[in-house]
């Protein structure tokens, strides 16, 4: 033991685990995997390529992509609005409204969107009529519910009224993000209530609820293809209209499939961007106000 | 403004515990009072409704003289506006526990938020302010530091900035040394040190005994909600009437902290 001295083993010539079989043997393998399931799906006789390239641009699919991108940013605009009321109101103090509030979150959070939408789209078995009637009066105010109940508006009400349970979960997060004693501190220098909000916890809040609220939306996009049984008119509804009529079920799958990825990324590559910006905004200020100085 | 505070009667409770059992209080303008007490007693609620942050279930308070948090009315008091709170606490500074800045603001636009938003002071003006306060507590070089990039020391001198940024009559200063390591309490008591020279009435609620020997004019012992004994500063450090003070006053004396903080 006394001769194993550190000069003798610093001597030694160190001869390192080479790893290239146990790092490209596996990869090569996966990769033969991948390459052959993708070859076997694009080179399947019954994967009619020319029929996806003749329905990719077909004005029909391209009108379906407009209802897809309209129902998700209408559903995205209009379901943060209610959310951001619906926390509003959870969080005035008011126990009816809070309750309410936490009823309506349970209840839409807590049933599938499928049956909501048909929910909807059927609205008119339990209320035949939208509106104010009162006969003995002659007023009526609104119309048969299968006129006003189309596919479309049956579709966004239902997207939105479900999302905006999800988003009224998420700017709540955002505001409980907020410790109180900011809130004390703006108030210790004389804003009031609305002025601590607006320049000093909305701020906060928004950083946090940005992250998610992006997921929420490529979510919404996604959601979006469920109006389909509805017949909601976007982009899956127009894909299972043409295969309906010419039975080409994978090629016009695989169209869809195309176009949702390509609105996917470019959804996610406008969240990270935003995340970016929002992260060098923060570390970019102190350069700015040095430079203000220096000016 | 000068500064004076008086209050009479203050009683507040949480879910039907009375913290504050009948608080009278009288503030001298431009006088040092350090509150001391157990944990628990309630120091931190009596300063919070010095400045409306808690609302009193009863009891009345004047600052200079005028009824703060009510408006005489035709016979009866009317709880005031929420415009008029604010009015008051633009005359109070006060500086949490927690420090509690602006966590998406650096240190000057923590310091020049009030001035700014609440007092309408043109943007120059509120910066130069701001950067000369900030040299005041010996953070010329960090004004453009984020809440998250400074020590706690630094953090807490920030927010002493951000109060006295609004030229406030009054301090008022919540245990503003409890949360920071040892080595960082000195640099905090030396800035308040200085203030006590500037002629504003401080409300200072410590544990720091030597601090309050050093500076306060008057101390308060306060304890389960009551003010169990007030005066002089020396005089009811030294010699305490009170037999909780006393033992209140042996009880910090001995903890280890401060044995360590003897030079
Ligand atoms: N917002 C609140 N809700 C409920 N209880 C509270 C609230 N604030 C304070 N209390 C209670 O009131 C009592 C007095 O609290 P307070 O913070 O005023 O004591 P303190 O003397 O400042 O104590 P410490 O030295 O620990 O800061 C405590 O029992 C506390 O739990
Ligand atoms: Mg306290």
């Amino acid at each position: 033991m006394t001769s194993t001295s550190l000069e003798r083993l610093a001597a030694l010539p160190v001869r390192r685990k080479t790893r290239v079989l146990s790092r490209w043997v596996p990869a090569v393998l996966i990769a033969a995997i991948v390459v052959g399931i993708g070859w076997a799906f694009i080179s399947a006789p019954a994967m009619r390529w020319d029929v996806v390239g003749e329905y990719l641009f077909a004005p029909r699919i391209v009108s379906g992509v407009g209802t897809t991108i309209l129902f998700t940013v209408l559903t995205f605009v209009i379901g943060l609005l209610l959310g951001l009321l619906v926390t509003v109101m959870r969080q005035s103090g008011n126990p009816v409204l809070a309750v309410a509030c936490g009823a309506y979150i349970w209840l839409f959070r807590g049933t599938p969107l499928l049956v909501q939408l048909v929910f909807w789209f059927n609205l008119a078995l339990i209320f035949p009529y939208l509106g104010v009637r009162i006969p003995a009066w002659g007023i009526a105010i609104g119309g048969d519910a299968n006129d006003l109940i189309s596919p479309f508006t049956a579709a966004l009400v239902g997207l939105t009224l479900h999302s905006a349970a999800y988003m009224a979960e998420v700017v709540r997060g955002g505001f409980l993000a907020v410790p109180g004693g900011q809130v004390d501190a703006a108030l210790a220098i004389g804003m009031t209530e609305l002025e601590a909000q607006r320049h000093v916890v909305i701020p906060q809040a928004i950083r946090v609820i940005l992250p998610p609220l992006g997921n929420q939306f490529i979510d919404i996009l996604k959601a979006t293809s469920i109006v389909s049984v509805i017949g909601g008119g976007d982009l899956m509804t127009r894909a299972q209209q043409i295969y309906g009529q010419n039975y080409q079920v994978i090629a016009l799958l695989v169209v869809a499939s195309l176009w949702y990825l390509v609105l996917v990324t470019v959804a996610t590559l406008g969240q990270s961007w935003l995340e970016r910006s929002l992260d060098r905004g923060r570390h970019r200020r102190p350069a700015v106000i040095a430079t203000e100085v220096t000016a | 403004m000068s500064g004076s505070i008086t209050m009479r009667g203050v009683r507040k409770s949480f879910h039907g515990t009375e913290v504050l059992k009948g608080v009278d209080l009288d503030i001298a303008a431009h006088s040092v009072v350090c509150i001391i007490g157990p944990s628990g007693s309630g120091k931190s609620t009596l300063l919070r409704c010095m400045n409306h942050l808690e609302r009193m279930d009863s009891g009345l308070m004047l600052v200079d003289g005028e009824l703060a948090g009510y408006t005489e009315h035709a016979g009866h008091l009317r709880e005031a506006s929420a415009r008029s709170t604010s009015l008051v606490r633009r005359g109070m500074g006060m500086v949490f526990q927690q420090f509690n800045l602006f966590a998406h603001l650096t240190a000057l636009q923590n310091v020049t938020l009030g001035p700014l938003r609440v007092l309408g002071m043109p943007r120059a003006q509120a910066e130069a302010e701001g950067r000369e306060l900030l040299a005041s507590v010996g953070l010329a070089a960090h004004a453009a530091k984020f809440p998250s990039q400074l020590s706690g020391g630094q953090q807490q001198r920030v927010a002493i900035a951000r109060a006295l940024a609004m030229k406030p009559a009054i301090m008022l200063f919540d245990e503003p040394t409890s949360a920071l390591d040892p080595e960082l309490i000195g640099e905090v008591l030396a800035v308040m040190k200085k203030l006590t020279t500037a002629g504003m009435t401080m409300v200072i609620v410590t544990h720091e005994i030597s601090f309050a020997r050093d500076v306060a004019d008057t101390v308060v012992f306060m304890e389960d909600g009551a003010i169990v004994e007030q005066g002089q500063a020396e005089r009811v450090l030294s010699a305490p009437r009170s037999p909780r003070t006393a033992e209140f006053l042996r009880h910090v004396s001995h903890a280890p902290r401060l044995v360590q903080e003897e030079p």
